[in-house]
């Protein structure tokens, strides 16, 4: 703990977050073993600005087995690029970078603490345990050295091999994610690569260690249908192949539709809304989620109605509004009595339990979890017959 | 909405019973010549519009889509006269616009207008809202009854903005705001064709979707016609009446929405329709998506034939030497294709196999 100003673990004093939720979590968190490959507890990452302190994530808690893919949803804003950063310890990638961040809460991975780690650990962890694949590929990579250079750093940093056997290992790689003539194209600079194949070369470089945790931070959002369809397979193909744990973070509900097992829907720094993907598709609970789902135009059927969006515009992370966060663009903000939606923070519940709080030890165990003052029944009342018949 | 067209279309047979286009399209190339040398020779082109065709008629949506290169917004910018065409004509209400020069279309930039895909650059950070949607009128010297202010003032209300907007700057707006006063400018003059490229794909889906419904309302309400040119599938699924799908310079097919979705006939469009990703997990397992080898290959140098042909699994010899004309194979859906799905082959005599199947370079 030498920088302690980057990991203030107490939490800052957040009064609206003082709701239930925050009394009912430190009970199950007490520091308990983890149970998961991967499990996110409470996290926090906080950005002091000049305009005020942004809530990028504000109170986050999943779990992931090995295997298992995670789908991320949320517009942009949402905080879910922040997740993903905060898991790979790069919001205080280097000792000497006095950046402000302030982060909060627990990141197990695979029975290891990283928030309160050593930075020297994580880096040792990061490229070999957990690896990430970014949006654009064409500033991921480095357009001075040749995608096989790139490929043999990556994989030499965690072992001690000579170039030759790390360059056979780049070949074999690229051979891996279907790069045509592997042994010749190792030599390119990645401009001499299209969108699709720098996409594929970074997979490459990301799976050079076998890693047991793969996050895919909008892996298809720059390329076109087609080529996104061959990546999609390929992660697909590769996590079965590799047993490995995958978070794949989107927009796009399409996308989660193909990979994800289990979803999560993020709104202004919070998760709204966690389950099963077929439970959240197919039975949604939160409000906004159905507004996700109504804003999609759809490709499988003609569409008789017009598109129901939700109204307004994601909120500033730095004034989140009171209460539910969603409250000012819910149609159903009124329904709970007493004005609680705009004064007391939801937690997040399970709905296929009774309604019982989501502790940490349940959480993210296949249950489906929603953050919404209505009631479970005027929840499922306004889907079957308000929402569900529309889309 | 299918209701929707149909009255359109009996609205265009009772208006015009010639069904006269709003914009006719014959041949339109556009090459961007690579030169080489102290004396610019030129080497070679980019095909980035290879001959193409078609109509628009008045009140419709014609979508047109395509991968990244494929020339969509190059024939966006060529057919409202940003960019000169290398060959070919355009016409507008019967008028060739081809060749005009700058002065020469400006009259016609009342009835042409656009909308662009980047909220951000397309609006000036040093102009007020008010100058940004009452530059059309200036430019034009309109005087618009109650004067300009007024007039941008209802137009801000018209896309769902606060008159009071007026003295704001762009920077003080959200992405998805931003697209509706790039959208109040382009209807300032009230135009009869919009060409709206990539309008929602920088915007959030709740947001995108209130830009979609916002268009669909402005085109019932003023009677507009869009060619609205995306990449997204599902998003031009929903806006359009006619779909044009292109791929390396050409149009490879165009049909109204249902047969195009529900029937595709190229093999391109098949693949792509069945490339995207449904947001509906129980049916990941019953769909057989086509899976396209490759990349799109480089418009400089485009296949011979049919340009698909390196990518197509049903590609045969004479895909490699004839190219195939854009041809109704049924009505209202043409198709440029040898060998279609649902619709009789086109060259049955020969028989896929005879060339070495879908080697990608």
């Amino acid at each position: 703990m030498t920088d302690s100003d980057d990991l203030t673990k107490t939490t800052t004093a957040t009064d609206t977050a003082a709701a239930p939720a925050a009394i009912a979590e430190p009970v199950a968190d007490g520091g308990a073993a983890p149970t998961a490959f991967l499990e996110v507890r409470d996290l926090k990452v906080h950005f002091p600005t000049d305009d005020g302190v942004v809530k990028s994530v504000d109170g986050l808690s999943f779990k992931l087995e090995k295997g298992k893919t995670l789908g991320i949803v949320g517009e942009s804003g949402s905080g879910k690029s922040v997740t993903s950063l905060a898991v790979m310890g790069l919001h205080r990638a280097s000792r000497q970078q006095r950046s402000k961040v302030r982060m909060s809460g627990e990141i197990w991975l695979d029975g290891q603490e990283l928030i309160g780690a050593d930075p020297d650990d994580v880096r040792r962890l990061r490229g070999r345990e957990m690896a990430m694949i970014f949006q654009d590929p064409l500033s991921a990579l480095h357009p001075f050295y040749t995608v096989g250079q790139q490929i043999v750093e990556a994989y030499r940093v965690h072992h001690d091999v000579d170039k030759k056997t790390a360059r056979k290992r780049a070949i074999e790689m690229l051979d891996r994610v279907g790069i045509p003539q592997p042994d010749k194209r190792v030599d390119d600079h990645p401009h001499q690569f299209s969108g699709g194949m720098r996409q594929r070369a970074m997979i490459a470089m990301a799976l050079v260690n076998n890693p047991e945790l793969l996050i895919a931070d909008e892996p298809t959002t720059a390329l076109d249908v087609t080529v996104q369809a061959q990546i999609l397979d390929l992660i697909r193909d590769l996590q079965k192949e590799f047993g490995s744990a995958v978070v794949i973070i989107t927009h796009d509900l399409g996308v989660v539709a193909e990979l994800a097992d289990d979803l999560l829907v993020m709104y202004g720094g919070r998760c709204v809304e966690r389950g099963p993907a077929d439970k959240v598709f197919y039975e949604p609970q939160h409000p906004y989620t159905w507004g996700l789902l109504g804003s999609m135009p759809r490709i499988d059927r003609e569409q008789t109605d017009r598109l129901i969006p939700v109204k307004g515009s994601p909120p500033s992370l730095i004034n989140v509004p009171s209460g539910c966060a969603f409250n000012p663009r819910c149609p159903y903000a009124d329904i709970p009595k007493d004005n609680l939606t705009r004064t007391v923070r939801p937690e997040l519940r399970q709905v296929d339990n009774g309604g019982t709080p989501a502790n940490e030890g349940v959480a993210g165990g296949g249950g489906h979890f929603s953050a919404c003052h209505m009631s479970q029944e005027e929840r499922e009342r306004i889907w079957t017959e308000e929402i569900a018949p529309k889309l | 909405m299918t209701e929707t067209t149909d009255e359109k279309t009996t609205g265009i047979a009772e208006a015009a019973p010639a069904a006269a286009p709003l914009l006719k399209v014959r041949g339109l190339v556009r090459h961007f010549p690579i030169t080489k040398g102290l004396l610019k020779r030129q080497v070679g082109a980019v095909q980035a519009v290879d001959g193409i065709d078609f109509d628009v008629y008045p009140g419709e949506t014609l979508g047109v889509v395509g991968e990244s290169g494929c020339g969509k917004s190059t024939m966006g910018r060529l057919i409202t006269r940003l960019d000169e065409p290398t060959g070919g004509s355009i016409e507008f209400e019967g008028r060739d616009i081809t060749h005009l020069s700058t002065g020469g279309m400006r009259p016609m930039r009342r009835d042409v207008q656009m909308i662009f895909q980047d909220p951000y650059g397309s609006l000036n950070p040093r102009h007020t809202i008010g100058g940004i949607v009452g530059t059309p009128f200036r430019l034009q010297n309109v005087e618009p009854e109650g004067g300009v202010k007024k007039e941008v003032q209802r137009l801000l209300e018209l896309v769902g903005l606060s008159p009071e907007h007026y003295n704001r700057y762009p920077h003080e707006f959200s992405g998805g705001q931003r697209q509706r006063i790039g959208i109040a400018r382009a209807l300032a003059l009230k135009p009869k064709l919009v060409v709206a490229d990539e309008p929602v794909s920088a915007l959030d889906v709740s947001i995108q979707a209130q830009v979609v419904n916002l268009m669909d309302d402005l085109q019932e309400e003023l009677g507009l016609t869009y060619v609205i040119i995306a990449h997204d599938l599902s998003v031009i699924r929903h806006v359009s009446d006619r779909i044009a799908v292109m791929y390396l310079g050409k149009i490879v097919e165009l049909a109204d929405r249902t047969s195009l979705y529900e029937a595709p006939m190229h093999p391109y469009t098949k693949a792509l329709l069945s490339a995207v990703p449904v947001p509906d997990p129980k049916r990941r397992t019953e769909r057989d998506r086509i899976l396209l080898k490759g990349d799109v290959p480089s418009p400089i140098n485009p296949p011979s034939g049919c340009r698909f042909r390196t990518r197509c699994w049903k590609a045969t010899e004479v895909c490699a030497t004839t190219e195939p004309p854009l041809v109704a194979l049924r009505t209202g859906h043409q198709v440029a294709c040898h060998h279609p799905e649902n619709a009789p082959d086109q060259a049955p005599e020969d028989t896929p196999g005879k060339v070495s199947k879908t080697a990608p370079k």
